[in-house]
């Protein structure tokens, strides 16, 4: 049976669980004295049936899909006799072997190929019997069982909660399956990389140049791995676009929070929100399409030399991204302030200016550092804008009208398109990854700190 | 305008402020709690204005956006006086304080109306700046509010601002003298890079006052400034008050009796927007004229 | 005056160094101002320079250059004598077009200039008549005039007319745009409404390409993601704020979330590479991976707001219904998400919002392809709106700028229609406690 069908039936015979549970407990209500006797309210008592009916057999059809390809290609395998040695020459068997069973291999195969066809096409048909007869007995089997154990004195519902909360605590620790799936699939590659190229030579070299050589014998086969210049380049547009976003932001929430009357308030703050919704790809477009080119005019026009692709224009219009970012989180901040402070200083005969310069700004600071680092952890780990307008020549500059790369710019190049996966080219790609998401992780861990830190400070 | 200056202890003939007697006949009465109808405040009784007036108020009406927060009250505060404004909540006596300095200027859709001078100057003015106004005429709220900033700075803060010290020996100076004033110095000299926040609540009620009179302010209008302090910290500011009276003119609100009848001289009582009565705080305690004053100090109400 | 001295300053003293520095104090505050009116000036300039930049390229797209021709289903010219599926797939249609346009300019004589004059009509002309004469089979050996897609070069020389005199040129020879110029005063060339732009995949030539694959695709992937992430997003928030104990787990549960909705959208591109297609063997390209990989990412996201819309019912509820002999789990379902479920619904909107216009992560799967088929399923292998955006950016051609640029604008309405979706719930379903 296939599993789309499969599922299908499972589907029906919880259903079908529900429905029989229900009708025996209404059942074994009426021969004790209305449902007031039972323990639990009858729909508890299908859901209990229902659960034991689905929930096994559904864990265990989904271990299945995820398992019998892998456990399959291991049978298969096995059985060959003189396999390749690299991981690369078995996939590649391999998938002359499925293509083989499939019917669409043009050309001749050997005997030996079309016999692991035949064992591959054998083991999948029953391994799908296995798995129907498997799932439908243990769903019955587990349904029957609850339903017979149905009576007026059985907890039904205190066990269907039991069952919902695991679940609900199940769904909670996905945030905590993602970080554990993110640290291992970076962190694994990184060590591979780390195996063919030193750490140090990662952290601390001044070229990169990842193009490897299809042959041995082409110029320039071993590629260079010194990240230095994607950090800088990272720094760079970063440091860019903070000089735009903080202050424009920082001012444009202070004016929002303490000058500006209702009317203006209601008008001007979805209007700079517009900016956070716009999706980076767009501002990539229009970093490397319009602000770029200008800039470039511009400074030819004062007789400067300026890279099509400069660093500039992507840092810059990254500022512009981040503005309601640092806007908004200084807003929150600002507001937290208690007004007492504020008359304080009013009362003591403060312009506005100065009660916010020297009361208001002082007291939210932690707050706002925190709203700066967060925004700064966002300008590191920004791709579209900086795979669109900054380029990829690793260059080591600081001059901003020079084109430089940054890390997220070099994942996606070294990542996009057919790739081997083991070359050192694509693991390459996963260190970077690694090093991205080791430094968000401590910006962010900071900047949570500190905000709530601040956050208890005037609760 | 009328500006006359009565004698203390005459009471204002009702002829003498018009406004104010057709003005709360035409309203309906809108109040529940009182013992009392609206008519019965028609006019202020016992002595509202005093020879040597400091601050001077005539027929002021306070609006938040539509609703009348100050109905048509006139005051004088005499110099080097204390007067002390007490009523039940909401009677409006803190809103008329703010209006001293003006602090009411900060709140949206806030409006006075009505003449209101300090030694003579108007303080609503439409040329009045703010900044040097509440310089002269200091406030002390609430709450405690000291800045998140050392001791030494939450004094200095004032005189920094205004550009009052030219030398930082002078700012020593001044602050050290504030802190004494505000009988604060022997607690704190030894820590005064400390922030002011980790003092106790009686203590940064004392910080924020000597702040107040860093600035050598005429007037300090105080908002309830024990309300958040215990008994001890209570007796001490009274004590502080006492002090500062030689030296300040003094407007406080309060919603203890007892203490209203401890610091001040003249004692201003407040109800639902009106000012009902003014007398010396003696008279107000122990022979007040009108029924409601005698109904609040007696605990009937409030 | 009584003498208010601080140590040995009088009081008039103290005004007068006061009212000295009024001035320059009231200068500074206006500064201070004017720098705030400057940064909110500036960044809605730069909200109205993003949208007119776009806009005035974009418009362009949504018409199209077409060409008025006269063609002819000759068995000869075609190579066939029956309309079956195999003669068709053998068929000259191109044959029949250049024809056609032999007909309209006779004059023309030359290889080269043939050539020239063939160029004139878009590659896909050919597919457009097979696809008619599929359908309609009576059609062989009679005639017609239709319209069919000018090529790109054309497009872009006639929209250029309306902006100046001569236009640009680009690859247009003189030559070329002379017969232009003669076809546009018969009225045989117009522009008109760019339902290619709707209809189509992506395609190598721009006069072919459309964004329908690529909002199928969106629109798979936004399922997957929609499906997943609403009710695990919900079901941990409902364990967060309602049943978790405050211990370390919990903390740790907590700081995880609030990570995650920091962490660059890139690395769970990365995961998505590592775990979901070389792990787990999933199909490249597909919707599902993509809204797997989207699913990680706006978790943290509607977690955070379900949170809040939870928190906001008031306790008195639970505590009424509590009182009322109901389970915890009871209390929660029955009285507590349904009162809260405007506000995770409106924080759901906002996630799929932002997975919409999400693109970085979608590169690192694979959804980069070049994809000219519409998909039909959550494992076809397609692509999605802001990839496509970012593929068409990325092309030489100049009327690929126009089209990318009105492919944002369909992007950004969709977003400013689920943006306004999500404020509209907000108020509507609001409640005061």
């Amino acid at each position: 049976m296939q599993t789309p069908t499969l599922f299908a039936l499972l589907l029906l015979l919880i259903l079908v669980a529900y429905g029989t549970g229900f009708s025996r407990a209404i059942a074994a209500a009426r021969s004790g004295g209305g449902v007031r006797s039972l323990a639990s309210l009858p729909s508890y008592y299908g859901v209990h049936t229902a659960l034991w009916c689905g929930l096994p057999a559904l864990i265990i059809l989904a271990c299945w899909l995820i398992f019998d390809d892998a456990i399959i290609r291991a049978l298969v395998m096995g059985g060959i006799a003189d396999k390749p040695e690299s991981i690369a020459g078995q996939n590649l068997l391999y998938a002359q072997i499925q293509n083989l069973t499939a019917g669409n291999l043009v050309g001749n195969a050997t005997p030996q190929l079309q016999d692991a066809a035949a064992h591959l096409a054998n083991l999948r048909e029953s391994g799908r019997w296995m798995q129907t007869a498997l799932i439908l007995i243990l769903s019955i089997g587990l349904g029957a069982y609850a339903f017979l154990r149905i009576s007026p004195e059985m907890r039904a519902r205190e066990k269907v909660e039991k069952v919902l909360r695991i679940i609900l605590l199940a769904c909670a620790c996905a945030a905590i399956f993602t970080t554990v799936g993110i640290l291992l699939s970076v962190l694994f590659e990184s060590l591979r990389f780390f195996q063919s190229v030193p750490v140090t030579e990662f952290l601390f070299g001044l070229h990169w140049s990842p193009q490897m050589a299809l042959r041995a014998d082409q110029v320039g086969s071993s590629g260079a791995f010194g990240a230095v210049p994607l950090f800088t380049g990272t720094l760079l547009v970063s440091a860019i676009a903070m000089f735009v976003a903080v202050p424009v932001g920082l001012m444009s929430a202070i004016y929002l929070a303490e000058y500006a009357g209702k009317k203006v308030r209601s008008v001007a703050k979805p209007l700079l929100e517009i900016l956070a919704g716009v999706p980076t790809v767009v501002y990539g477009f229009f970093a490397a399409l319009t602000v770029a080119p200008f800039i470039r005019d511009l400074a030819q026009s004062m007789g400067l030399q300026a890279s099509s692709e400069s660093a500039l224009a992507a840092g810059l219009v990254m500022g512009v991204m981040i503005i309601p970012f640092v806007s908004s989180l200084s807003d929150d901040v600002i507001n937290a302030v208690p007004q007492s402070l504020r008359d304080g200083a009013l009362g003591l005969g403060s312009t506005k200016s100065e009660t916010v310069r020297k009361v208001v700004i002082p007291a939210a600071l932690p707050g706002i550092v925190g709203g700066v680092l967060l925004a700064v952890s966002r300008a590191i780990g920004e791709t579209m804008i900086v795979v669109m307008a900054a380029g990829l020549a690793a260059n080591l500059t600081a001059n901003p009208l020079e084109s430089v790369t940054t890390v997220t710019v070099q994942i996606v190049t070294l990542l996009v398109g057919d790739q081997e996966f083991d070359s050192p080219k694509t693991l390459a790609a996963f260190a970077l990854g690694l090093m991205l998401f080791i430094s968000t992780l401590i910006l962010n861990f900071i900047a949570l700190h500190v905000v709530k830190k601040y956050r208890e400070q005037y609760d | 305008m009328t500006s006359m200056t009565l004698n203390a202890g005459a009471a204002v003939p009702a002829q003498d402020k018009p406004n104010s007697a057709t003005d709360l006949s035409n309203k309906p009465a809108t109040e529940s709690t009182s013992v009392k109808t609206q008519e019965d405040i028609a006019e202020t009784v016992g002595s509202p204005f005093c020879d040597e007036a400091k601050l001077r108020m005539r027929n002021v009406n306070v609006f938040y956006g539509e609703s009348q927060a100050i109905h048509d009250v006139s005051l004088d505060i005499g110099r080097n006086q204390v007067v002390a404004m007490i009523g039940p909540s909401g009677c409006g006596k803190s809103t008329f304080l703010r209006c001293l300095n003006r602090m009411n200027d900060t709140i949206e859709g806030c409006r006075v109306e009505g003449d209101l001078t300090l030694d003579g100057e108007a303080i609503y003015g439409p040329k009045v700046d703010v900044v040097p106004l509440r310089a002269r005429v200091g406030m002390v709220f609430q709450k405690p509010n000291p800045f998140p900033k050392s001791i030494y700075d939450n004094v200095a803060y004032g005189p920094k601002i205004h550009g009052i010290a030219s030398r930082r020996a002078e700012l020593d100076e001044i602050v050290e003298n504030s802190l004494r004033r505000a009988g604060l110095w022997n607690e704190v000299k030894d820590r005064l890079d400390k922030p002011g926040t980790g003092l106790s609540g009686g203590q940064q009620q004392r910080l924020c006052i000597a702040r107040a009179i860093a600035v050598s302010p005429e007037v300090i209008l105080m908002d309830e400034p024990c309300s958040a302090l215990d008994p001890i910290a209570t007796a001490r500011i009274e004590e502080l008050i006492h002090e500062l009276r030689e030296n300040y003119t003094i407007a406080i609100v309060t919603h203890s009796m007892q203490q209203a009848a401890r610091v001040s001289q003249r004692t201003a009582y407040f109800h639902l927007g009106k000012l009902v009565e003014v007398n010396d705080t003696e008279t107000v305690f122990t022979n007040p004229e009108h029924d409601l004053t005698e109904a609040y100090i007696t605990g009937r109400f409030g | 005056m009584t003498d208010l001295t601080q140590s040995n300053l009088t009081q008039e003293q103290v005004r007068e160094r006061i009212e000295s520095r009024l001035a320059s104090r009231h200068r500074k505050e206006k500064i201070f101002r004017g720098f705030g009116i400057a940064s909110i000036a500036f960044g809605i300039l730069a909200v109205v320079v993003l949208f007119t930049d776009i806009i005035s390229k974009g418009s362009s797209a949504f018409v199209q250059t077409d060409i008025e021709l006269n063609v002819t289903y000759d068995p000869a010219v075609l190579g066939i004598d029956s309309v079956d599926d195999e003669s068709l797939a053998w068929a000259n249609f191109d044959a029949v077009i250049r024809n056609a346009l032999r007909e309209r300019f006779p004059e023309v004589s030359g290889r080269r200039d043939k050539r020239e004059l063939y160029s004139l009509v878009s590659n896909g002309a050919g597919f457009e008549l097979r696809e008619r004469l599929q359908q309609n089979p009576a059609l062989l050996g009679k005639s017609e005039t239709l319209w069919f897609n000018a090529d790109d070069d054309v497009d872009t020389y006639v929209k250029s007319l309306s902006k100046s005199e001569e236009g640009f040129l680009g690859r247009t020879s003189e030559q070329k745009a002379e017969w232009i110029k003669s076809l546009l005063a018969t009225g045989e060339l117009e522009k008109r409404f760019n339902t290619t732009f709707f209809t189509n995949g992506d395609s190598r030539e721009p006069e072919q390409a459309g964004i329908r694959a690529a909002l199928m695709g969106s629109l798979f992937t936004l399922l997957v993601t929609l499906a997943l992430s609403f009710p695990i997003g919900v079901a941990a928030a409902i364990y967060l704020e309602e049943f978790a104990p405050k211990n370390r787990w919990t903390d740790l549960i907590e700081v995880n979330i609030n990570n995650l909705a920091a962490v660059p959208s890139i690395v769970f591109g990365l995961l998505g590479l590592a775990i979901f297609i070389n792990f787990f063997e999933l199909p490249r390209s597909a919707p599902l991976v993509g809204g797997l990989v989207l699913t990680l990412m706006t978790l943290p996201t509607i977690i955070i707001s379900s949170r809040a819309a939870l928190k906001s019912v008031p306790p008195s509820i639970r505590e009424a219904a509590m009182g009322m002999g109901a389970s915890r789990m009871q209390v929660v379902l029955h009285h507590v998400l349904p009162l809260a479920m405007p506000g995770m619904l409106t924080g759901a909107i906002i996630g799929m919002a932002q997975a919409l216009g999400e693109t970085a992560p979608l590169l690192m799967i694979g959804m980069v392809a070049f994809i000219v088929d519409v998909p039909h399923g959550i494992t076809d292998p397609s692509t999605v709106l802001p990839v496509q955006i970012f593929l068409w950016a990325d092309s030489p051609e100049r009327a690929f700028v126009e089209r990318t640029s009105a492919a944002i604008m369909v992007l950004l309405a969709v977003l400013i229609t689920m943006n306004t979706c999500a404020v509209w719930l907000r108020k509507k379903l609001e409640r005061r406690w």
